[in-house]
Order: C-alpha cells, then structure tokens, then sequence
C-alpha cells in the first residue's frame, strides 16, 4: 500500500537529544510513527518524554527494540558516522535529513554502503518520507498537510514537496508515499530509484516527480520513465532562471559547464512522456491533466 | 570557497605537485623586483581574480624584460578584467602574479572533480589543453579520458598510467604524470577540495610535468576542519551580500532583476524566481530564509534584500509547515516595521491557519498586498512597479 515505509516501519532517531530530533521526534510520535527508540552517545539509560528509550549505539537500539529504519539529524561533521554506524547494525532503511555534511564524507559513506547489500539510504539534506496511509512520518515534513492516497511524490527539494502535496490534497488527491530524495551532490536514493518502487507499488496509481538544476539525476529519471514507466506521471523543474556557476541554496543546485540547466532536464522529461508544470501554482492540476491522459505510452 | 591561482599553487607546492616559480606582486614596482629576481629571459604576468578565461579577456601576459613586466603590471593593476565567467562589467584586478618563462612542449588539460553519476571522485584528462574544456566535453566527449577513483584505496599508478598513455605520453615523463596525479588526488583529500583544474598542465620540453594554472575550489560545507584555508578567502572577489547573507544564515544570490525575492526553502525559492520571470518580471535575488522562517530570520532578510537599490517591489512566499501561517505573518509584519519598508510588498502564504494569516496581514496597517497563489503573487509584484 505504500513504498519504503508502512506500518510495521520500526524507526529510531540517531541526535534525538538534539534540538532539531527532540522536536521532530515529538512530532513524529504525536503523528503516529512508530518511534521505538533514539541514539545519543553518552545519554544510554535515559528516556525521551517518558517513553521512547536512548541508547548509546545503534548496535544496542538495534537489539534491544528491533527497528529497521533510522532517522538521523547529527549535526554535519558526524553525520555520515552516523550513516555508517547504522549500516553496520543492520538497519536497512536509513534516512538522513542532515543538511551541510562534507562532499567527501558523504563519497566514503556511500562507498560504505556499497559493501552492505540491502541497505538503503534516502538523503541526505532532505525533509524525509512519509506514508499518510499508515501513520508513518519519518522526517521534518508537515505531517496534517498529507492525505492517504493513491499518488507518489519524488523530489529534490523540501517546501517545494510540500507545496505539491499540500496541492493534490486540496484537490482530494492523497498520496501513498512521498519520498525527499535531497538537494545534496552525492545522495543515496535517486529518481530512478524510488520510480521503479512506484511503478511497482499496485497502490500507487500515479506520480509526480519534482527535480531541480544540477546534475543529470533528472535525465536519468527521465530515460527510465521512456523505458519501463507504467504509470501516468507529472514533473517540474525549479531553477529555469537561475544564473549558471552559482549553489542556489542546495549543495547540488548548480549548473557548472554549461550542464545540469533546467532547460535540459525538462527537454528530456517531456521527451521521455512526463507532463510538465509551467510553474509551482500548478503542480496539482499537472497531475489530474497526467492521469486523465492516462497510462505511459510505448 | 575559491581562492587564487597564486594560492592554489602554494597549496599544490605543499603537497610536491610541480608548478613553475612565482613572486605576487601588489604594485608596478613589485611586479619588476619579482621579474628581476626570477631573472627568466621571459616572465609571465597573471592577473589575480576568480574568475577563469583570463587568457583571453588579456589577464595573461608575456613580458620579455623586468621594465615590461613592470609596465604590464601598471596596465593590469587596478583595470576592470572581463572575463566570459566575470559577467559584463568585469571583476578589478588588485594582485599580478609573476612567473617564470618555461620551455613548453605541449599543454594538457587536467581537472578533479566529484562525479555526481557515480559519487566518486574522478579525474578528466584532454590533449585539448589551454583551451575552453567545456567546449571540448560538448562538441567532443570521446577527447576526455577519465579515471573514477574509489575511496577506499585512492588513486592508482596503473590510472596515472592509463590517463598519461591515452594523453600520447612517453618515456620517463608517463611516470612523473602518474606521480603528479597521486599527488594531486592527495591534496584534493585532504582539503576536501570539490574541483580542482589546471589547464594548462604542461609537458616542458626537458619531460617534466608542470602545472601552469591552478583553479582551486574548497567545499564550503568542510572548512570548520580546515581553519588554515580560511586565510585565502579573499572578500573582495566575493559579493558583499552574498557575504553578509552567510553571516545571517541566509542563502542569498543576487541578481540583476527589481523584485526582491524571500522564500522558505531552496527549490520553492528558484521556482518563485521562475514564476516571476514566466509572467514577464524580473528577479532581484534568490532568498531562502530556512524552512522555519523566524521573525530574526525574516528581519535579516528584508535587510539584505533592501540593500539592493534596484529593488523596487519584495515578494514573499512562504509555505508555513510545522510553523503557522498566522505566526508566519506576525514575523513578517513586524519585520515589515522594523526595517519601515518603503516599497510594495507581496506576500502568499500557504499552508496551516492561512486566513488568519492573511487577515492579519490585511490588518497591519500597512501597505502589504496578500495574494492567493504564487503566480497571481508574481503577477501583483509585477504590476506594483508599474
């Protein structure tokens, strides 16, 4: 009924003692997620609000409460410690909102994981994933905007998700999952990624995929959906008329040698069949226009 | 972070990465001690900026004499260099760099980058040296050799080898490319480096490898563990908002439009800036004043954006999340207040407790003009100016 997280989603938070995890620790708990456990080294034995239990390891909240997922929101130069040490105790979904951590830091995690099959990394730098449908809010994101649903939600960017999702919800379309894939240069889970778990997903009946400047996951999401995509599928491109050689906000949101321009990726996401938004007011009525087109064509 | 060619060569000198001796020089006077004292029958004088192409906007020159290199210094010093990477008006030059003529045989291109397809850093060689290398990647990709290092055990003599040998490289001089490689990868690591170029990298005719420019960027994210690097920050190549949007938190561009611009969150502030343009204005700024957009925040915004003289109307666009719209508002107005906004401002808010954000903005008393979406917002920014 949904991708990446349901109700049996066991999850812990990596710096839930922290400012950013203690508050969206409570709120992920006051939106029903199954939040069994954190991790702060140093603070094992304590509790948070009276019921969710600390450890000083992820090995140790791994054993002691069974969870699988884990949500990290360490401070920048140990976050991809974090990554790494949750790999190493067996956690197969690890979603990491961090924003700000060293490029290279990020290049050895992920040759980490390369070597722990069955692992999966979403971000890091991004709002997180949600499933309306089984009460599971695993991140930073809004959680009273979402609607159970049919719809999958696949972006870089994080207001830029919300707007969208807070769009087909007032148009009464829910979502199955939304899924921020993060605005960071080197990033676990890419576009391609999370459409082939959408296309497979019987409960998702369609998609809209938000990309922005930088890099070419776009292109890459878009020859996927050319060759295997099912389902009707809506897109928007942010950055169309930012400057080339400039970081605009996102680490990865750059256009550098005259590549990863806006123009490009929507080239090659209407080539590929995507319905595009002209602009963020019609991400919504994008999607409704894709599904009453109807299924990929091929 | 970028820093200056003279910088990176001092870093690549750290590190045993060849490159030909220089003297900086801040005068006329300098420039000539330093051609007298590298004593070449021909020294190069190099305009110091950021920003690349100097060649051809006429920031390198040769000077056959310490008395030319003095008058090439006086010509350079102080000028307007524009560059195709500078913008129009050009970046003003307060630093040459003296350097030695070299015997060159052929020039190279070189660059280290991360490669964003396979998250490794990977190394781009071409026999197109000296020349525009995205030229090169565009009309002929098959001319780029690459090599992806993995992390795990860096990169190898048999890739030094592979780049030096598909580059036409014989005899002693494939193993002295081989080892300015490992040496650049190793600088690269430990100053976590996020592009590194050299073009030229030159074979001189004796074999040695040299690198003649150094185009070095730093990854801003890093630097808390590079103190030391924190010193070749030069402020004046930077943008003096952009400078000070840093110290706020803020990340801030700017551009050269009228509408200033403040938005929570990264993507929804380039698609503000794309849906002004889309309805014919124009962008004075990117803006992201963070996801929760706290009054401070909102107040150093308004700040920065009004610094800009050309703004002549602010849109606000804010999705309210976690934080309510009718907190969101109350933010803005007294922001509005402190700073006594004297130009239109368009404000959308969206998202939790919205009318009663939008009916205390209507009731501020002040001149602010609340929209339902985004385009009409863009559209009543637009026509504010009018």
């Amino acid at each position: 009924m949904s991708i990446l997280v349901n109700e049996n989603t066991k999850v812990l938070c990596q710096g839930i003692t922290g400012s950013a995890g203690s508050f969206h620790s409570k709120q992920m708990l006051d939106y029903g997620t199954k939040l069994v456990g954190g991790v702060t080294p140093g603070k094992g034995g304590t509790d948070f609000e009276g019921k969710v239990p600390v450890f000083n390891t992820v090995a140790d909240a791994v054993k002691q409460t069974g969870a699988n997922t884990s949500v990290i929101f360490v401070p920048p130069p140990f976050a991809a410690d974090s990554i790494m040490e949750a790999a190493d105790a067996g956690v197969s979904l690890i979603i990491t909102i961090t924003e700000g951590i060293p490029v290279l830091d990020m290049v050895r995690a992920k040759r980490y994981l390369q070597g722990k099959p069955g692992v999966r990394l979403i971000g890091p730098n991004c709002p997180g994933v949600i499933t309306p449908g089984a009460k599971c809010k695993i991140g930073i994101m809004p959680g009273h905007i979402h609607k159970a649903g049919r719809i999958g939600v696949v972006s870089r960017s994080g207001t830029l998700t919300y707007e969208a999702v807070h769009q087909l919800t007032q148009l009464g379309l829910g979502q199955s999952t939304a899924v921020g894939i993060g605005g960071d240069p080197v990033n676990g889970t890419d576009f391609v990624d999370v459409l082939k778990l959408f296309n497979a997903d019987p409960d998702t009946d369609a998609v809209i995929m938000i990309g922005e400047i930088g890099g070419s996951a776009e292109e890459l999401g878009a020859e996927y959906v050319a060759r295997e995509f099912t389902k009707p599928i809506a897109g928007f491109i942010a950055g169309q008329s930012a400057p080339p050689g400039k970081r605009m906000g996102h680490a990865g949101a750059i256009i550098s040698g005259g590549k990863g321009t806006a123009t490009e990726k929507i080239k090659a996401m209407e080539a590929a069949g995507i319905l595009m938004a002209a602009s963020p007011a019609e991400l919504g009525t994008t999607l409704q226009a894709a599904v009453k087109r109807g299924p990929q064509k091929r | 972070m970028k820093i200056h060619e003279y910088q990176g060569k001092e870093i690549f000198r750290k590190y045993g990465v060849p490159t030909p001796k220089g003297i900086l020089a801040l005068s006329p006077n300098e420039a000539e001690a330093a051609a007298k004292e590298l004593g070449t029958s021909v020294v190069v004088v190099k305009a110091q900026i950021h920003a690349g192409g100097r060649g051809k906007g006429g920031g390198v020159k040769l000077a056959k004499s310490p008395a030319e290199a003095k008058e090439l210094a006086k010509q350079m010093l102080g000028m307007m260099l524009k560059t195709i990477q500078t913008g129009p008006e050009g970046t003003k030059v307060h630093k040459v760099y003296i350097e030695e003529g070299l015997a060159i045989g052929q020039e190279l291109y070189l660059g280290v980058t991360l490669d964003r397809v396979t998250s490794r850093v990977t190394f781009m060689a071409s026999r197109e040296g000296g020349v525009e290398i995205e030229e090169v990647a565009e009309k002929h990709p098959e001319k780029i050799l690459r090599e992806t290092v993995d992390p795990a055990v860096g990169f190898l003599d048999f890739q030094g080898r592979n780049l030096a040998f598909g580059l036409g490289l014989t005899g002693p001089t494939v193993n002295k490319f081989a080892q300015f490689c490992t040496a650049l990868y190793k600088m690269f690591i430990e100053t976590d480096a996020s592009l590194v170029e050299i073009n030229p990298l030159v074979i001189l005719k004796d074999g040695g490898v040299v690198a003649l420019d150094a185009k070095v960027t730093f990854d801003e994210n890093a630097l808390y563990r590079h103190k030391d690097l924190l010193n070749y920050r030069d402020l004046a190549e930077e943008d003096a908002r952009e400078t000070q949007a840093k110290e706020w938190d803020l990340a801030y561009i700017a551009l050269e439009g009228n509408i200033g611009c403040m938005v929570n969150g990264a993507g929804l502030a380039m698609a503000t800036m794309d849906t002004i343009k889309l309805v014919g204005g124009s962008p004075a700024n990117f803006l992201d004043v963070g996801g929760g957009a706290s009054k401070e925040k909102v107040t150093a915004a308004f700040k920065l954006i009004l610094a800009d003289p050309a703004v002549k109307a602010v849109l606000v666009n804010i999705f309210g999340g976690i934080m309510k719209c009718d907190v969101i508002a109350d933010g803005i107005i007294a922001a509005a207040k402190e700073v006594q906004l004297k130009v239109p401002l368009i404000v959308r808010l969206e998202g939790t407790n919205v009318e009663q954000g939008k009916e205390l903005l209507r009731n501020s008393g002040l001149a602010i003009t609340p929209a339902d979406n985004l385009r009409q917002a863009a559209e009543k920014a637009v026509a504010a100016l009018k």
